[in-house]
This record gives C-alpha cells, sequence and structure tokens, in this order.
C-alpha cells in the first residue's frame, strides 16, 4: 500500500480552493476552528478525523450548501480560484454548479436514471439539443462505471439501482453539469466492498479532470485515493500535508495517535 | 430439577395471554358498535330519502285553446301573460276531467276542487311558462305530464294511507280511489324523478315538486371558488413557511396560529364573511361567490396544515442532491419536493374540500339559506347570483312542515353523500397515480 502511495505523487500545485481563517458556528457551537487550507486541482484531498470534528461542516462550507442551514454562520475567507465565494456578488446558485457534491447516502432522484444524469445540464442549459443531452448522459455514466448495466434500462427509475450503483448514478449526476471541484462526503459509507472498490477506482480516475475533496471514515480509503490528507479533531486542522507523509510521518502527536487507532 | 413443558403455560404466559385477548374483545366492539351505527345511520336515510328519486305524474292530453289562453290572438307573449296560473289551472283540470271521463272512471263521489287537488299547484306554472316560451303551441292538443299533488304522491309511497286521508282536508278516501282507477288506466305512474336533481325548490306547500337543482349548482360554483382560490393560495403559503420562510419567533407565531384557525368553529367564519365580503366590500348576499369566500377562508388551514405535512415528509436528502447540482430553490422545490408531495397535498386538499361543500352554518349567515327559484347564471357572472347550497336545502327543508320534506331532506342527504364519496373517490385514485417510492 505504501509503495503504492509513493508512485501517485501530487501532479499540480495550481491552487483550486483556498481558505484562510474559516470558522463556523451553528449558533453558539464553534463547530470549525480557524481552518487555512489550500485544495490542489487534478489532486484528491482526503479530510479524516474522528467523528463529529467537523469534515462535513467545512466540506459543505466550500460549495455554500451550509447557507440552507439557519443557525450556521461562516466567517474568513474562502476562495475558488482567487474569487471570494462568500462575497456578496457570489450567488451561491451558481457556484454550485461549479463545485458538485456527492452525498453520504446516495440520493437519486426518484425518476428515471436518464433524468437523473440530464437534470444538472438541463436547468444549467448545457446542451442545445436532445443529441447532446444524450452523449453529455452516456459520457458521465461511462465515467461513473455504471453505463454497461444501466444502458438497456435507462428509463428504469434511479431508485431501483443497487447501493452502490445509486451511488455512482449520483456521481455520474454530479460530474455531468461538468464542475471544477467535486466534494464527496464518505461517499462509500453506505457500500460494500467491492462497490467501494469501484467508487474508489472511479475517484483516482476523475482526478485527471477534477480537484476532488472526499471526506473519509476509513483511513485505508484515505490511503488508497488520495494524494494529500487533512487531520481534523475538533474542529481544529490539526495536520495537512501529503497522504504518505501523514500516514507515515505525522508529526503531530494527536495525528499520529488517531492513525494508530487510539483516538477516534 | 424439573424442566417445565413447553406444552403446559406458566401463570405469567396466561395472564398476558388473557390481557391480550381481552383487548382484542374491546376493539372488536368498538368497531362493531361504530359499523351498527353506520348501519342504521344509512339504513334510515335510504329508506327515508331513495322515494324522493320516484314521482307520481299523471299524463293526458291537454288542449291549449285560443279562446282560454290567447283572447288577443296576439301570440305575444307580454299579452299572454295576462293569462294566470289559475286560468292554466283550470285548463288542466278540465283535460284530466276529459281524460278520465274517456277512460269511463266515475268523478261524481269527488267533492269540489278534488279533481284539481289530484294535480300538483306547480303543474299549471309549468304548463304557463311552456306557453309563454313556445306561443305556437296554442290551438295545439299537447300530451302534458304533471306532477300529481303531494298527498297523492305521499299515497303510493306509503306516506299517506286511506285512514289518514279520512282525516286530511287536502285529501279524501274518494280522490284516492279516483287516484288508483287513474293508475289502472294508465294516466298515473310512478316513475324515475329526475327533477329532484334539476329542478328548484318549491314553496312550503309543493314537496312533491322541490328541487336540489339551485343547491346542487351553487354548491358547485362555490367548490369552484374554494378549489381556484384555497389550492393555489394553500399550497403557495405552505411552500413559502416549509421551504423559504426563515425559522423563528414570527413564523412559529404563523404556524400557531394557523393550526389555530384550523379550529375555529366555522360559523366564525360566517360572521367574518358577513362583516367583509358583504358589508364591508358590499357583495351580494346569498351569492355563491360569498359562500365560496367564506368556504375558502375556512379551508385554508385545512390545506396548509397537510402540505406542510406532505413538504415535510419529503426526505431532505433530495433538497440537498438538487441544490448539490446548482438548482434554485424554487426548482428544487417545483421540480423534486411537490411532486413528491403531491398525493399528500391532493389528499388534503380534496378532504378540505369535502369538508366545505357540507358546511351549513356558514353559509346561513351569509343569506344562501334564501328561498331561490331563479338558476344562477353561468359563471363568472353567475357566481353572484343567488343561489342555494346543498347541506342548507337539507336543513332548510328539516324545518318546513309538510311531511313530505322529509323524504326530499333524506333524498338530498343521499345526494350529498354521493358527492363526498365521489370526492374521496377522486382523493384515492389521485393518490394511487401519484404515489411514488423513493
Ligand atoms: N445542522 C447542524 N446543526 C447544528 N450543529 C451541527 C449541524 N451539523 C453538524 N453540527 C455540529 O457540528 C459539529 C461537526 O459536525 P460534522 O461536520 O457533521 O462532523 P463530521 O462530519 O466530522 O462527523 C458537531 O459537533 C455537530 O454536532
Ligand atoms: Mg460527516
Amino acid at each position: 500500500m505504501k509503495d503504492q502511495r509513493l508512485e501517485s505523487r501530487v501532479d499540480t500545485q495550481t491552487i483550486k480552493i483556498q481558505a484562510r481563517g474559516a470558522q463556523v458556528y451553528y449558533g453558539t457551537n464553534h463547530a470549525i476552528k480557524d481552518v487555512d487550507v489550500d485544495i490542489l486541482d487534478k489532486t484528491v484531498t482526503a479530510f479524516i478525523g474522528p467523528s463529529g470534528c467537523g469534515k462535513s461542516t467545512f466540506l459543505r462550507c466550500l460549495n455554500r450548501m451550509n447557507d440552507t442551514i439557519a443557525s450556521c454562520r461562516v466567517e474568513g475567507k474562502i476562495t475558488l480560484d482567487d474569487e471570494d465565494i462568500y462575497d456578496p456578488r457570489v450567488d451561491p446558485v451558481q457556484l454550485r454548479a461549479r463545485i458538485g457534491m456527492v452525498f453520504q447516502k446516495p440520493n437519486p432522484f426518484p425518476k428515471s436514471i436518464y433524468d437523473n444524469v440530464a437534470y444538472g445540464p438541463k436547468i444549467h442549459g448545457l446542451t442545445r439539443n436532445k443529441a447532446e443531452l444524450d452523449a453529455i448522459v452516456e459520457s458521465c455514466l461511462r465515467k461513473a462505471a455504471l453505463w454497461n448495466e444501466v444502458k438497456d434500462r435507462l428509463a428504469a427509475p434511479g431508485t431501483g439501482l443497487s447501493g452502490g450503483q445509486q451511488q455512482r448514478l449520483c456521481i455520474a449526476r454530479a460530474i455531468a453539469t461538468s464542475p471544477e471541484v467535486l466534494l464527496m462526503d464518505e461517499p462509500c459509507s453506505a457500500l460494500d466492498p467491492i462497490a467501494t472498490a469501484q467508487v474508489e477506482e472511479l475517484i483516482d480516475e476523475l482526478r485527471s479532470q477534477f480537484s476532488v475533496v472526499i471526506v473519509t471514515h476509513s483511513m485505508q480509503q484515505a490511503a488508497r485515493v488520495s494524494q494529500r490528507t487533512a487531520f481534523f479533531h475538533l474542529g481544529n486542522l490539526v495536520e495537512y500535508g501529503e497522504t504518505g507523509q501523514i500516514f507515515t510521518n505525522p508529526i503531530d502527536p494527536r495525528t499520529e495517535s488517531y492513525i494508530s487507532g487510539r483516538i477516534g | 430439577m424439573t424442566r417445565a413443558s413447553l406444552f403446559a403455560q406458566d401463570k405469567r404466559t396466561r395472564a398476558r395471554n388473557a390481557t391480550e385477548k381481552r383487548f382484542r374483545a374491546y376493539g372488536l366492539t368498538a368497531i362493531v358498535l361504530a359499523l351498527l351505527a353506520l348501519l342504521w345511520l344509512l339504513i334510515s336515510i335510504f329508506g327515508n330519502g331513495l322515494p324522493a328519486f320516484k314521482q307520481t305524474f299523471l299524463t293526458f292530453p291537454v288542449t291549449l285553446e285560443e279562446s282560454v289562453l290567447d283572447k288577443s290572438g296576439t301570440r305575444d307573449p307580454a299579452v299572454m301573460a295576462k293569462a294566470t296560473t289559475i286560468t292554466y289551472g283550470k285548463v288542466l283540470t278540465k283535460a284530466l276531467e276529459a281524460e278520465a271521463t274517456a277512460k269511463g272512471i266515475d268523478l261524481s263521489a269527488l267533492k269540489k276542487k278534488g279533481l284539481a287537488n289530484l294535480i300538483s299547484e306547480e303543474s299549471p306554472a309549468t304548463l304557463r311558462n311552456m306557453v309563454l316560451a313556445d306561443p305556437s303551441l296554442i290551438g295545439q292538443t299537447i300530451r302534458f305530464t304533471a306532477l300529481a299533488g303531494g298527498r297523492v304522491d305521499g299515497y303510493y309511497k306509503g306516506r299517506v294511507t286511506l285512514e289518514t286521508a279520512a282525516l286530511d282536508k287536502n285529501t279524501s278516501p274518494e280522490q284516492l280511489a279516483v287516484a288508483d282507477k287513474l293508475k289502472e288506466a294508465g294516466v298515473l305512474t310512478i316513475s324515475l324523478n329526475s327533477g329532484f336533481v334539476t329542478m328548484p325548490d318549491a314553496s312550503d306547500k309543493r314537496p312533491e315538486a322541490a328541487g336540489l337543482g339551485i343547491a346542487i349548482i351553487g354548491s358547485l360554483y362555490m367548490m369552484a371558488v374554494v378549489l381556484v382560490l384555497a389550492l393555489p393560495i394553500g399550497v403557495a403559503a405552505s411552500v413559502y413557511l416549509e421551504e423559504f420562510a426563515p425559522k423563528n419567533r414570527f413564523t412559529d407565531l404563523i404556524e400557531v396560529n394557523i393550526a389555530n384557525l384550523a379550529a375555529v368553529p366555522s360559523i366564525v367564519y360566517g360572521i367574518l364573511g358577513l362583516a367583509i365580503f358583504i358589508n364591508m366590500v358590499g357583495l351580494p348576499t346569498s351569492a355563491p361567490i360569498v359562500g365560496g369566500l367564506v368556504l375558502t377562508l375556512m379551508t385554508l388551514p385545512r390545506i396548509i396544515i397537510p402540505t406542510r405535512a406532505a413538504l415535510k415528509a419529503v426526505p431532505p436528502s433530495i433538497r440537498d442532491a438538487a441544490l448539490g447540482i446548482g438548482a434554485s430553490r424554487l426548482q428544487t422545490v417545483t421540480h423534486h419536493v411537490l411532486p413528491l408531495a403531491m398525493p399528500g397535498i391532493l389528499t388534503g386538499t380534496i378532504i378540505g374540500l369535502a369538508q366545505a361543500l357540507g358546511e351549513t352554518a356558514p353559509l346561513l349567515l351569509i343569506g344562501m339559506v334564501a328561498f331561490v327559484r331563479d338558476f344562477p347564471g353561468a359563471p363568472p357572472s353567475g357566481l353572484f347570483d343567488p343561489a342555494a347550497a346543498l347541506p342548507v336545502q337539507i336543513y332548510n327543508w328539516t324545518t318546513r312542515g309538510d311531511p313530505g320534506f322529509v323524504e326530499r331532506a333524506s333524498g338530498a342527504i343521499i345526494v350529498l353523500l354521493i358527492f363526498l364519496i365521489a370526492m374521496n373517490a377522486v382523493a384515492i385514485y389521485l393518490r394511487r397515480k401519484f404515489e411514488r417510492r423513493w
């Protein structure tokens, strides 16, 4: 496993998303404390840490999904390509078209497989005709490694697929809007090991086009798919660096004890 | 140590089983009692009401002589209107007498007016309207079907017997004997009473002519007003409160008050409607538009509450999914949340409408209890014409003296029940149709 790590090094150093002094409050609960992080383009970044440490909260700051929670307040500066995403001029809806998200529990729309994937391109007016839409649906389902399984039943409901297939459908749906960043919140926690392996393989392929941020409970998964890893603890970003370094040679003692299974 | 046998129940198990049995018996008793009560209600309503759908008619040839009905000979309805219903009544009585004599029926036992009384007081007016609408009938002999009088009708429905007739100044055993002979001769027939659902209400003395026509139209108009106003307003309010409004003290207050409004007695809405729509806005009394507005106010909270529940029941993950792709709030709601909530919304709406359909008290206050003989016009202007409403008509008929109205009121209840059952069937159908799994 470690050998594999050394091979998949970070390919680029372009900063896609940058956070400086990010704070998140739920009412009076200070959930994210002063986080600075640089997320690189065309890289898989893993967020790890014990449950409740704020990984999801921070992830949801990056595409402003936290706006939907009334009690949630975000401070600090988070930029996408050097533009502040919390600037009043920013329309969160437009932002979310550029930063896709895959959720913990597969949540396909109760519509056909085709409509699930076609929905994003439709509402963003990405296609001019049915043929183009068909092409996008096919290519996204192919990228999500689902095409062969569903190509004969695109009109069947997406909710009728197995859990792993549903999650890949959700990934296909997320990449159909051609986002620049893909946020994934524990995308494999509801999947069996085989489906997990498929999704992990997929993530590795997606890296060539997107910057991927993945929250995971499993340190093995972080080690397998990511190039950079951030370790959160009680709302603090404790350590952030190359995945190989975090797992083999952590600097902070808290990282060390989490990785060796003493806190969690 | 001896092990207890599995075949013998121990004391605790026996006690537990006995409790369970008792509980089931209570439940079963409650349900059986409820079913019996329902059965009794249905038997009494159908027993009393079904005769309203049958009616006794007299069919005989009537010669419309010019010398009696259009002395001027102009065939001008305005001039012909001088001939009153009394004149037409005499024409009818004469024609019936001629027919009876022709069939060899002896009328000598009848007292004065005994023959005229066989025919409903309503029929001369019907004949008159017919002639005024088509003056070319003058001079012709037409076959006219008249309603039989209320007592004669009651005789064939078992309400009037020869014994009661002897004590009744409106009929006599001799008259009923003549009626029987007319029946044998085929002049008097008992057939389906379509007039019950098409004719307007009639005065206190003419139960045989009373129909639900105006009440049904009035109720349909009001339901249309309620549907057109309450459904969009109710759904919009629910969507706003559930999906857009910030959760704060103010919206909490609104929520509590909507729940309170649903519990406000309906007569209070009637007072409100009287004060606002009639006294302040100056809309006409007895009009379906006012009834519809009052019922809309009453129905709104009853639509908003189930609609909000239906919206709440849509899993938040669906909203996250749509927002995560970059759908706007409104797109999320219209494309995903509302379709999923649709079965609940429609069921709530139809149940709200059904409640509104059966509502009486607020309509009494805005004058829908008035006696209306003229059919309201076509909508939209017809919404401002006076009309009746089904439940108010039922109430109205139960207050009248003539026993013929008991039958009419029960018949009207059957009609109302049919409407309610139809609406519930639609609710079930829509629910099935829109229901989806997720
Ligand atoms: N919607 C919410 N409202 C209030 N507090 C929340 C909400 N979501 C998360 N929190 C709080 O924020 C903290 C971080 O939660 P979360 O980001 O979900 O952790 P993780 O994803 O790392 O398990 C927790 O203390 C949690 O209780
Ligand atoms: Mg989480």
